[in-house]
Order: structure tokens, then C-alpha cells, then sequence
């Protein structure tokens, strides 16, 4: 998972990175939840922030990106969940330009998923190997 | 690598010094920076348009003014706080990258954050992409009727605009209602679920603030101005934001 800027670094601190960790783990289970390194506090930005994704500079915005991608795939994981809306864009664009392809998730759909309330339309973000697990309400597919 | 010998005039008059003077911490002074290049090191924007945010701090320090208002890598630092985080000494290099943003003339900032800010000023929603009070408002009661019908387990979840008394006032970032509606849902269901009271607001529901990204001040304490009045008007106790 990232730990976004916004959220950790600048406001909570590791205190908060640590209840997203408990969180995280609570939905997905312990052994399958790989940190990156550095992490919390230390970890990087993703790029995506202080107004990046919007400002024209693509190139640029991705030569950033490229050790949080790396930061990722040397996980091994299959799943980066981000916290935060501009993570989330900016990790997505990651995974696909450095062809790393692990989906990237919102927090609120892995926990939705594991309450097992995650409607078939919820799953936009979702791999392909989780599309059709635990489907709520299948029936409503649009 | 320099390209070109630097050098340094002896009467320069330099705001940006000035202005790096008065940002550092208490008792500091520019001979505080040890160049150690913590800040750097661990700074993924560190070798973009052959600047770090070292060299960035010794150009301002060296009164370099014009090179530095000249570099477009103040708007490829995101100014995320991890050079000041590992500073031994302190210094708010995020601070002096905002500082120096706003020194460029307004029309000459970029234009993607800059049309995002000034559409964000054209209503009291504050969003980014335009949307209304009254599309906002279609949308969330289109999509919250749809769910409490497919999904009647959440029959009586609630996605309230302008609700009095509610403990959290949620923001909202424009990406959903105007491209992907489906997504609000999940954060409603998580919300119900938990037995929240939060409520959205038809002015300043929008979490996107790219006035503060364009560092324009004014405009940025008029979003905080119109969200924070309205979060009082409704009388809510906490500002949930999602950003």
C-alpha cells in the first residue's frame, strides 16, 4: 500500500500508517500483506501530487513515478491499494506505462470486498482475478 | 554538472534570498544547510531538468534569482515534505518551492492547474471539473435511489446533502460523480455500515484545491473560506477529507 503524503507524512504521522496497516491487514490477512521500503514517513510520493498530475509536464511526472513503481514491484505483490485520490491516478498511469499491470485499488473497495457488500458495478479497479469473487448482488451487473 | 561557469554578482539585491532567510526554523540561518543531501537523495524528483532541491536551496542561496524563476521543476516537486522530514536542520524546501510558484505571473503558470483553479472559482461547489449544486445533486440521489432498489440490504443507507448536525462533513473529489458515479458507493456502504452521521454540502462538497497547487493564495483562502463556512452553517464537527 501507499502511504499517501497528504495523509501520513504531513498529517498524522506514522500513527496513521499504522491503523491503515491494521486496517489493510484486517481485510486481506496478515501474510498477504507486503510493505514497501522505505515506508510510512520515509516512503516516497508517488508523483501524483501538488498539482502534477494536472500541470503538462507527463514526461517528467512519469520519471518521478518510476522508483515508486519499482518500489512496488519489488513487493512481488498483486494488488497496490492507495488511500488517496491523486495516488490512485498517478500509480494506476505507473502500472500501466512501466508495464508493471498490478491493478491499483481504492482502500474503501478492498474493504467493501471483504464485507462482502461490493456490488458487480463497484469493481471497476479490481483484477481480474478478483472481478468475479464475492459478488454482491450479481444480478445487478450493468 | 553545471554547464556554464556561475557567477555570482556581488550587489545583487535577491528576494528569493530574503524569502529562504525568513522560512528557515527559529535561530536557523542559510549556513544552517550542511549540504549533506539528505533531501535530495531521497527526492524523486531529484536529477529532473538537472535540479534537485540541494542545488535548488544553494541557487536561492547564491541569489541565482533569475535561473530559479526561470526552472519549471517547482511544479515537478510536489512538495510532499520528505526533504524537510530527513533534514537534520530543518528547512522548509516544500515552503520555498510554493514561494516560488507564486512569484511567476499568474497567466504563466500552468495551464492545466490553472484553468482547474479558476473553474474551481466559478461556483460555490468549488469543483474542479464544474459541476453544479443541482448536478451534483441529481447525481448522488440517482445513484444512492438505484442501490437502495438493486441492493435492498442498504435500503436505508443515506448519502444527505446540506444534513444539520451530522458529525462528519465528507468531501467529495469531482472524478466520481462526473466520470465514475459507481465509486462514491463504496465509501457510503463503509460509512452506513459503521452507523456514521456525515453529510455532504451543496457548496464546498468539492475536495480537489488547485488554488493552492497555482499558489494563489487569495483564491486558495476563498475554497477554504466557503467549505469552512459551510461546515459551520450545518454545524458538523469534523472536515472529512478524502484527497
Amino acid at each position: 500500500m501507499q502511504d499517501p503524503c497528504q495523509i501520513v507524512r504531513k498529517s498524522f504521522g506514522d500513527k496513521i500508517a499504522e491503523d491503515l496497516r491494521f486496517a489493510v491487514k484486517a481485510c486481506v490477512g496478515e501474510e498477504n500483506f507486503i510493505d514497501m521500503v522505505p515506508n510510512k514517513s520515509n516512503n516516497y510520493c508517488c508523483g501524483g501530487g501538488g498539482g502534477f498530475l494536472q500541470s503538462g509536464f507527463k514526461e517528467q511526472r512519469l520519471e518521478y513515478g518510476r522508483i515508486k513503481d519499482q518500489q512496488i514491484k519489488a513487493t512481488g505483490a498483486d494488488y497496490c491499494i492507495a488511500g488517496c485520490h491523486n495516488c490512485h491516478a498517478q500509480i494506476h498511469e505507473l502500472s500501466e506505462h512501466y508495464g508493471g499491470h498490478y491493478p491499483v485499488v481504492h482502500f474503501w473497495t478492498i474493504l467493501c470486498l471483504a464485507l462482502g457488500i461490493l456490488g458487480p458495478n463497484e469493481r471497476t479497479y479490481l483484477g481480474d482475478d478478483l472481478k468475479e469473487v464475492n459478488v454482491f448482488h450479481p444480478e445487478t451487473a450493468m | 554538472m553545471a554547464e556554464e561557469i556561475v557567477k555570482i554578482g556581488k550587489n545583487k539585491k535577491s528576494t528569493i534570498l530574503q524569502m529562504v532567510k525568513e522560512i528557515l526554523p527559529d535561530g536557523g540561518n542559510l549556513n544552517a544547510c550542511l549540504t549533506c543531501g539528505a533531501c535530495s537523495s531521497g527526492c524523486p524528483a531529484t536529477g529532473l531538468e538537472g535540479m534537485d532541491a540541494r542545488k535548488f536551496l544553494r541557487m536561492a542561496a547564491l541569489g541565482m534569482d533569475e535561473e530559479i524563476l526561470k526552472s519549471n521543476w517547482p511544479w515537478m516537486c510536489t512538495m510532499c515534505q520528505r526533504c524537510i522530514y530527513v533534514c537534520p536542520m530543518k528547512i522548509d524546501i516544500p515552503q520555498l518551492i510554493f514561494n516560488i510558484r507564486a512569484m511567476r505571473p499568474r497567466e504563466e503558470r500552468p495551464k492545466g492547474i490553472l484553468e482547474s483553479c479558476n473553474m474551481a472559482l466559478k461556483n460555490d461547489t468549488l469543483s474542479a471539473m464544474g459541476t453544479t449544486e443541482e448536478d451534483f445533486q441529481f447525481v448522488v440521489e440517482d445513484v444512492l435511489g438505484e442501490y437502495q432498489e438493486a441492493q435492498p440490504e442498504f435500503a436505508d443507507m443515506e448519502a444527505p446533502i446540506d444534513k444539520e448536525g451530522a458529525e462528519f462533513f465528507l468531501n467529495q473529489n469531482s472524478r466520481e460523480p462526473v466520470t465514475e458515479p459507481d465509486e462514491m458507493v463504496p465509501l457510503w456502504k463503509i460509512l452506513h455500515l459503521a452507523g456514521v452521521n456525515w453529510t455532504y454540502g451543496s457548496k464546498g462538497w468539492a475536495g480537489e484545491n488547485y488554488c493552492m497547487f497555482i499558489a494563489d493564495n487569495d483564491a486558495w483562502k476563498h475554497m477554504v473560506q466557503v467549505k469552512a463556512d459551510m461546515v459551520h452553517k450545518l454545524g458538523a464537527k469534523t472536515y472529512l477529507n478524502t484527497e
